[in-house]
């Protein structure tokens, strides 16, 4: 009986190795049998999720997180997070998907795994349509609007030529308030804040001239999922051929979706 | 954990800091010279009551006087080109100076000429004195050294106040500490750098003034 002890605890072992992948089935499978997509949206982040006036969650987020739910043919369930409390809801199995403008960088690749982008999020120079700018260096000899000691400040002043007139604003209200009262030519800022001033004025909607930063923003997915990966990738694709991808684009952030996204 | 002092990043910008200062202390030049000549015009007809302006410049003090400058200057610069006007930052930091001093110098040299006796116009009349001579050496030359040090404190005033004008991208030596300590983030040193400027700036500013003044206006030589 003491020789099969030792041999009886290895099977023990061995078969509890051998069922962990069993007993932790596929992500996409429990999905579907569950018949419910649980996904992680922001609540505080306008233009890709807010509360609207009837207080349910809206915008580019949870448009996403609608369209995944509706290809997969199951029900939507949306959790509110934060920015800092969004991976871990993913990686303790709080929820399936984390859609909430999360970009990638290898920190976070370490603990998750990201989709395709899903939509665009930059930092760039924007200006009036009619004004034609080639590139950074064609930004000499006009006055730009930026919030000091932003990352668009240290960006556009790392390659900005010497002829560009940077003008440093105290915070984003006053650089946009130089920009639309024409006190600059140009503004650097994020892709979201152009949407912000599409809503407010429609009629001085800066475009995209040059771009300073690109950090577009991706689903959220754990580790080793490379059923639900697949799914999501195939599902983000037909979106983007079939054009929703571009609609959700035009629709919260005012700009189409870039070709190369 | 103590915080270390390093003074080596801010003292690496100190010429961005000593341009700025060149920019506050050009800024407040002109702000004070013109500014001061709005208040002498407004104080003499005020105190003459020259109508219709002396009303006009009434509602003008009370306007100025009664906003924050903050404001003033958003108003001039983010507002006025709605109306078509652009101000670069520079005009229109100037021209928020020079509206903001003319009218707290209207009230002060007002007070100074109204302390002047009667008797003292009368006598220049008694010397045949027109008008103008009289203005200048019987009323404005006294007046203005009775106020003196109340002017020299709104003008050392306005030149600390001109650190707002950082709010609308003036690069004057507030934004050029605002602009060092994005960068660097040493507060602590860039700011306390700056307080010693604005310091040093300050008591210039007023011995200068307190010199003129006195060779100027109490005929001292």
């Amino acid at each position: 009986m003491k020789i099969f002890r030792p041999l009886f605890l290895a099977t023990l072992l061995c078969s509890g190795a051998l069922a962990l992948p069993a007993a932790q089935a596929d992500a996409l499978a429990d999905i579907s049998a569950r018949g419910v997509l649980k996904v992680a949206v922001p609540q505080d982040f306008p233009p890709f999720g807010s509360v609207g006036p009837d207080l349910k969650p809206r915008g580019l987020d949870i448009d996403t997180a609608q369209l995944l739910a509706d290809k997969l043919g199951v029900k939507l369930a949306l959790t509110p997070v934060n920015s800092t409390n969004r991976i871990p809801f993913l990686t303790t199995g709080k929820v399936d998907l984390v859609i909430s403008s999360l970009g990638k960088n290898p920190e976070r690749a370490a603990v998750i795994d990201f989709s395709r982008p899903y939509a665009p999020f930059y930092l760039a120079v924007f200006g009036p349509a009619e004004v034609d700018i080639a590139g950074i260096e064609a930004t000499a000899g006009k006055t730009i609007s930026v919030t000091r000691g932003s990352i668009e400040d240290m960006e556009l002043s790392a390659v900005a030529p010497k002829g560009a007139v940077i003008k440093r604003f105290e915070d984003n209200n006053s650089t946009i308030a130089a920009y639309l009262s024409g006190q600059v030519e140009l503004i650097a800022s994020g892709s979201v804040v152009m949407a912000a001033i599409a809503e407010k004025n429609p009629a001085k909607v800066p475009v995209v001239k040059v771009k300073l930063k690109d950090s577009p923003v991706y689903v959220g997915i754990a580790k080793n999922e490379p059923a639900l990966m697949d799914k999501v990738n195939a599902t983000l694709d037909a979106a983007k051929a079939d054009g929703s991808l571009n609609r959700n684009a035009e629709k919260w952030l005012k700009q189409p979706l870039p070709a190369d996204l | 954990m103590a915080y270390e002092f390093d003074f080596a990043p801010v003292l690496a910008q100190a010429d961005l800091l000593l341009k700025g200062a060149w920019f506050t202390l050009q800024l407040t030049a002109i702000g004070t010279l013109l500014g001061v000549a709005i208040g002498v015009l407004g104080a003499g007809v005020r105190a003459w009551h020259v109508r219709p302006f002396d009303v006009l410049f009434g509602l003008y003090v009370e306007l100025i006087r009664n906003t924050p400058f903050i404001v003033q200057l958003f108003f001039i610069f983010f507002g006025l080109p709605a109306l078509g006007i652009r101000l670069s930052e520079w005009q229109a930091a100037v021209l928020a100076m020079v509206v903001n001093l003319g009218a707290y110098s209207t009230e002060i040299i007002r007070a100074g000429i109204q302390a002047i006796p009667k008797g003292q116009l009368e006598a220049a009349a008694a010397l045949a004195m027109n008008r103008f001579e009289a203005f200048r050496h019987v009323v404005l030359q006294p007046a203005l050294a009775k106020v003196w040090p109340a002017l020299t404190s709104q003008i050392v005033i306005v030149m600390l106040g001109s650190a707002v004008c950082s709010q609308i991208a003036t690069e004057e030596l507030s934004f050029a500490a605002n602009f060092i300590q994005s960068r660097n983030f040493r507060a602590f040193e860039t700011y306390l750098l700056t307080t010693a400027l604005y310091l040093l700036m300050a008591i210039l500013l007023r011995q200068s003034l307190a010199w003129l003044g006195q060779r100027l206006l109490m005929g001292r030589r």
